[in-house]
């Protein structure tokens, strides 16, 4: 059976080119960045290449790229860096209720170390309203941490203005922008982010490594003590080949990131059409038109969405839900209900996010077996009784 | 299929593919409704009984596969117990009917139970209400 593989929000394959990019540091150029000799030198030039593609991506100078062992990392950094630099000023770090949990666990963690956390709501949508943010800012406020779009629903935030509130009032302002570098444009002076999270495999690049952007003049404590790597700003010997793969998935990703937008936004709209047209009583999660160009986030009424997921993928389709059935927590997704969904329609998720590889026959294919699916699955609902 | 890597065991799957028993029951003897939309998972089990048996069992169940297996697998097993013997079953004979459960599926299988036990209670409370003809059902 063909596998249709609908979840890039959650990984996505390396792409072929990035694999052979890689392979001579394993092996062959395998050398320590901080040794001398040639081998040595060879591996820091193609590490220092790395930065300087991932900077040009951005708008970015390479000395403002950290690299790190992924966005979670990349978030926790950022957080926990600019609190511990910033205590002397202030204990306030505002975010939002939508945050991927590396930025809502990292922040409780600050929390019980003495730090106020503010977590925004959003809007009906999934959209952080800037004016909150503004309000939000006392004389303690350090850092104002907003994800540029939702993992999870695909809403894009209002970034820039965030961006502009935050240094009006002279306070740092974090991104985690995960979901969207290389596959929207991102310029960290146009968003006006002093820092901003990145994971190469988010982007075709290989899993274990990312950055963080740290524009110049913002002062972090590390989380990593060590040697002097990343100019003392993460300790611990480069991820050679790894660093070299995010290089490697920059660069492709610069090259037609448009195109690929504008193709997967016609997808995109053409799932969530046919998911309308051919499944009765569904809504749409998140914007509809403010919307990362790869997301479809859809809840089905009366149907569970594990149940769901274990019959795609008995049809060889991979998704996600924000049901509580995939997790430990029975708690259904904390964005889809801070989005205001009833815990039935959040547990009744699902969410398709295609891909590079995604063709329209893809789509088509989800269109043909999800109907029969949920079909299914209501007729053995007790949530359905009564309704038509 | 299902390797040692899989979710859920090739049973779970089974049942969950072609689940037992599913609908409703008309003029039900006992009904059990059990779980909430909060956890995600909510279980209807009809029972009819004659002569102190369950001589029929069906289920509705919003939830997850291990909660629509569990649903399938309690009402294969009941059916054509004694209301003595269905009282004894408890979440681990479900589970364990299904070749096991995920550590944190477990919770489907005492919903699986409680569903039982509830839809029991049920019929036991209407035949208390009718007199004291069905009295010798009652389980001792």
């Amino acid at each position: 059976m063909q596998r249709i593989y609908l979840d890039h929000a959650a990984t996505t394959p390396t792409h072929p080119e990035v694999v052979k990019a890689m392979l001579p540091f394993f092996s062959d150029t395998f050398g320590n960045p901080s040794s001398i000799y040639s081998y040595g030198q060879e591996a820091k030039g193609a590490v220092e290449e790395a930065r300087t593609r991932v900077a040009e991506l951005i708008g970015a100078r390479s000395e403002e790229i950290v690299f790190t062992s992924g966005g979670t990392e990349a978030d926790n950094f950022a957080l926990k860096g600019i609190a511990y630099a910033n205590e002397h000023k202030g204990n306030h770090i505002i975010t939002t209720s939508i945050e991927h949990h590396a930025v809502l666990e990292a922040c409780k963690s600050l929390e019980k170390t003495g730090f106020q956390i503010t977590c925004l709501p959003v809007d009906e949508y999934g959209l952080v309203d800037p004016d909150d943010v503004r309000k939000a800012i006392t004389n303690k406020t350090i850092l104002v941490s907003v994800m540029h779009a939702s993992n999870e629903v695909g809403t894009i935030e209002p970034v820039e203005e965030i961006g502009r509130i935050a240094r009006e009032a002279g306070i740092y302002f974090h991104s985690d922008s995960v979901q969207t570098v290389g596959h929207i444009p991102v310029n960290v002076d146009k968003l006006k982010v002093d820092l901003l999270s990145i994971s190469a495999h988010k982007l075709y690049g290989p899993k274990g490594v990312g950055a963080l952007y740290v524009r110049k003049g913002t002062k972090l404590v590390p989380l990593m003590h060590g040697g002097e790597q990343e100019k003392r700003r993460r300790a611990g010997t480069e991820n050679v080949p790894a660093i070299v793969g995010l290089g490697k998935a920059v660069e492709l990703a610069g090259q037609d990131i448009g195109k690929e937008a504008e193709r997967l936004t016609y997808l995109r709209d053409k799932l969530i059409e046919g998911l309308g047209e051919r499944i009765d009583q569904t809504r749409l999660n998140g914007h509809p038109t403010k919307r990362l160009p790869n997301n479809v986030n859809v809840s089905i009424d009366f149907v569970e969405g594990e149940s769901m997921l274990l019959n795609l993928d008995l049809e060889g389709v991979c998704a996600s839900t924000g049901s509580a059935c995939t997790s430990s927590s029975l708690e259904p997704s904390h964005v889809l209900l801070a989005l205001g969904l009833p815990p039935e329609q959040a547990h009744g998720s699902l969410r398709f996010t295609l891909g590079r590889n995604n063709t329209q026959a893809d789509v088509e294919r989800v269109l043909e077996v999800l109907p029969g699916i949920v079909a299914k699955l209501r007729a053995m609902s007790p949530l359905l009784k009564g309704q038509k | 299929m299902p390797d040692a890597w899989s979710l859920y065991s090739n049973k779970v799957m089974d049942h969950f593919k072609n689940p037992r028993n599913v609908g409703e029951i008309e003029n039900p003897d006992g009904v059990g409704h059990v779980g909430n939309p909060v956890c995600g998972d909510i279980m209807e089990l009809y029972i009819k009984v004659k002569d102190g048996i369950i001589v029929d069992a069906k289920f509705k169940t919003f939830g997850c596969g291990a909660a629509i297996a569990t649903s399938s697998m309690v009402t294969e097993i009941v059916k054509g117990k004694s209301l003595k013997e269905a009282l004894k079953i408890s979440n681990k004979t479900v589970a364990e009917a299904l070749d096991g459960l995920p550590a944190i599926k477990m919770h489907c299988s005492v919903l699986a139970e409680e569903a039982l036990k509830s839809a029991i209670e049920d019929y036991l409370s209407k035949t208390n209400k009718k007199g004291d003809s069905n009295k010798s059902e009652r389980p001792s």
